[in-house]
């Protein structure tokens, strides 16, 4: 192991003096995820719907486009929505708008998934219940199944929100200043490699864990446990 | 348009195999890991249960792409030669192995203890177990998750674009570069990939409901 010579002065101030970029950075993150998990959230209901619908052409779109983006890579899509989709006309504001619409689309796919698995596992008992007390279609919706299906789906929602935190590392590829922007940002500038990704690493981690707590505790409250 | 499209298909092909190398490595080196994991988690001393437990937590905690970069910039620094397809592995077989040591740990614990119980009122020792009583049945519990995540993984290797192996997806980058036709060059590098995948997971949901019988 002579050949292994590890000669490493740790030099953290360097870390620290860029801080605010990888702070700002988490904190884009976190946003990018929760506008992500909103506009998926959007998505997959009304795809969850589709795809328990008695129409067959919308279940079969919904069922294309849901197998379709959960078997094609992230950054994929990410470059085709930053690349592809100006050359249709359809324009960003930004890098940061294009990575959101990115993001929404893909979680939108298995937030479908989720959805239809919430809506599918409602006992017919309710619904039925519903139609007996002369709740129309569209009560029955609002007041017996889109309330259970969210306490069903909690637990899916979290894990989806979690997933799509670290998923927004990907923005990086297309220049969002978001965590990961900033250290390799502090990486290529002061070539303080260690430092940098033992922190950024640990900022992943403490907020990864730091919301799923969080998020555990709002489940022991609401969540249905079957 | 597309007889330019037409002639980077060999590019793209190429690509596909390198992404198909890098997955495969990959998958087989994370399920090495996985299975270590997996019964260190459930059979080891105490002190190897904390470290396996603090790696499958550490590594499933920060983003796979963090851990390429830190795995390419940071291990040359630490006084290794290791180049950007050496790194892509690296990187993404400990992500891999924290990942199936997680499904081979929740395979194994779903078998019922009166399983091993009942091995060992039969006499056979620890491995005898394990080899006769406990892996044949955890193995069917395995197989879809582990499915699941190989596919994660085949996804996952598209990442080591960003550090530079022209894999995939930087390949269509690079025909895209090259051609300025876009969409059809993505939307032919998601077919491929799409293909792929969606293969292997109707392999995975077959196996599933072949081995949906065991139930406990």
């Amino acid at each position: 192991m002579t050949y292994l010579q590890i000669r490493y002065n740790f030099n953290w101030d360097v870390v620290w003096r860029h801080f605010h970029r990888l702070y700002e950075g988490l904190f884009l993150g976190l946003e990018i995820a929760v506008v992500a998990l909103f506009i998926g959230s959007i998505i997959g209901l009304g795809g969850a719907f589709a795809r328990t619908s008695r129409s067959r052409a919308l279940r079969s779109i919904f069922a294309a486009y849901v197998e379709f983006i959960r078997n094609v890579p992230l950054l994929l899509l990410v470059y085709f929505v930053y690349f592809g989709l100006p050359k249709l006309g359809i324009t960003f504001l930004s890098n940061l708008a294009s990575f959101v619409a990115a993001l929404a689309v893909y979680s939108g796919a298995f937030l479908t998934e989720v959805f239809r698995a919430g809506i599918s596992s409602i006992p017919v008992g309710y619904v039925e219940a519903g139609k007996a007390i002369g709740l129309t279609r569209l009560q029955n919706v609002r007041y017996v199944i889109l309330p259970v299906m969210f306490r069903i789906v909690l637990p899916s929602l979290s894990n989806t929100f979690i997933s799509l935190f670290k998923d927004t590392s990907l923005a990086s590829a297309i220049a969002v200043p978001e965590l990961t922007y900033g250290a390799v940002w502090i990486n290529v500038n002061t070539f303080r490699v260690v430092e940098t990704w033992t922190v950024v690493a640990a900022m992943y981690i403490v907020a990864g864990y730091g919301i799923a707590y969080g998020l555990r505790q709002v489940e022991r409250r609401y969540a249905v446990i079957r | 348009m597309w007889l330019e499209l037409w002639t980077a298909v060999p590019a793209l092909l190429r690509g596909l195999a390198v992404t198909l190398e890098l997955s495969v490595l990959v998958i087989l080196l994370g399920s090495a890991i996985g299975y270590l994991g997996g019964l260190s988690l459930e059979y080891g001393p105490n002190l190897l249960r904390i470290w396996v437990r603090l790696y499958v937590d550490t590594v499933r905690g920060i983003p796979v792409l963090v851990l390429l970069f830190a795995v390419f910039y940071g291990l040359p620094i630490l006084g290794t030669q290791i180049g950007p397809f050496e790194a892509g592995v690296v990187a993404l077989s400990v992500f891999a192995g924290a990942h199936m040591t997680e499904v081979v740990r929740g395979g194994i614990a779903s078998i019922p203890r009166t399983q091993s119980d009942a091995a060992k009122a039969i006499g056979l020792g620890f491995w005898d177990r394990l080899r006769w009583v406990i892996l044949p049945q955890a193995i069917r519990r395995i197989l879809p998750p582990w499915v699941n995540t190989a596919v994660e993984l085949v996804k996952g290797s598209s990442l080591v674009s960003l550090i530079g192996v022209v894999e995939l997806l930087l390949a269509t980058q690079q025909v895209v570069g090259r051609t300025f036709i876009v969409i059809p060059t993505y939307t032919l590098a998601g077919l491929m990939y799409f293909t792929i995948n969606y293969t292997v997971s109707r392999l995975g949901a077959l196996l599933e409901h072949r081995y949906a019988f065991l139930r406990y």
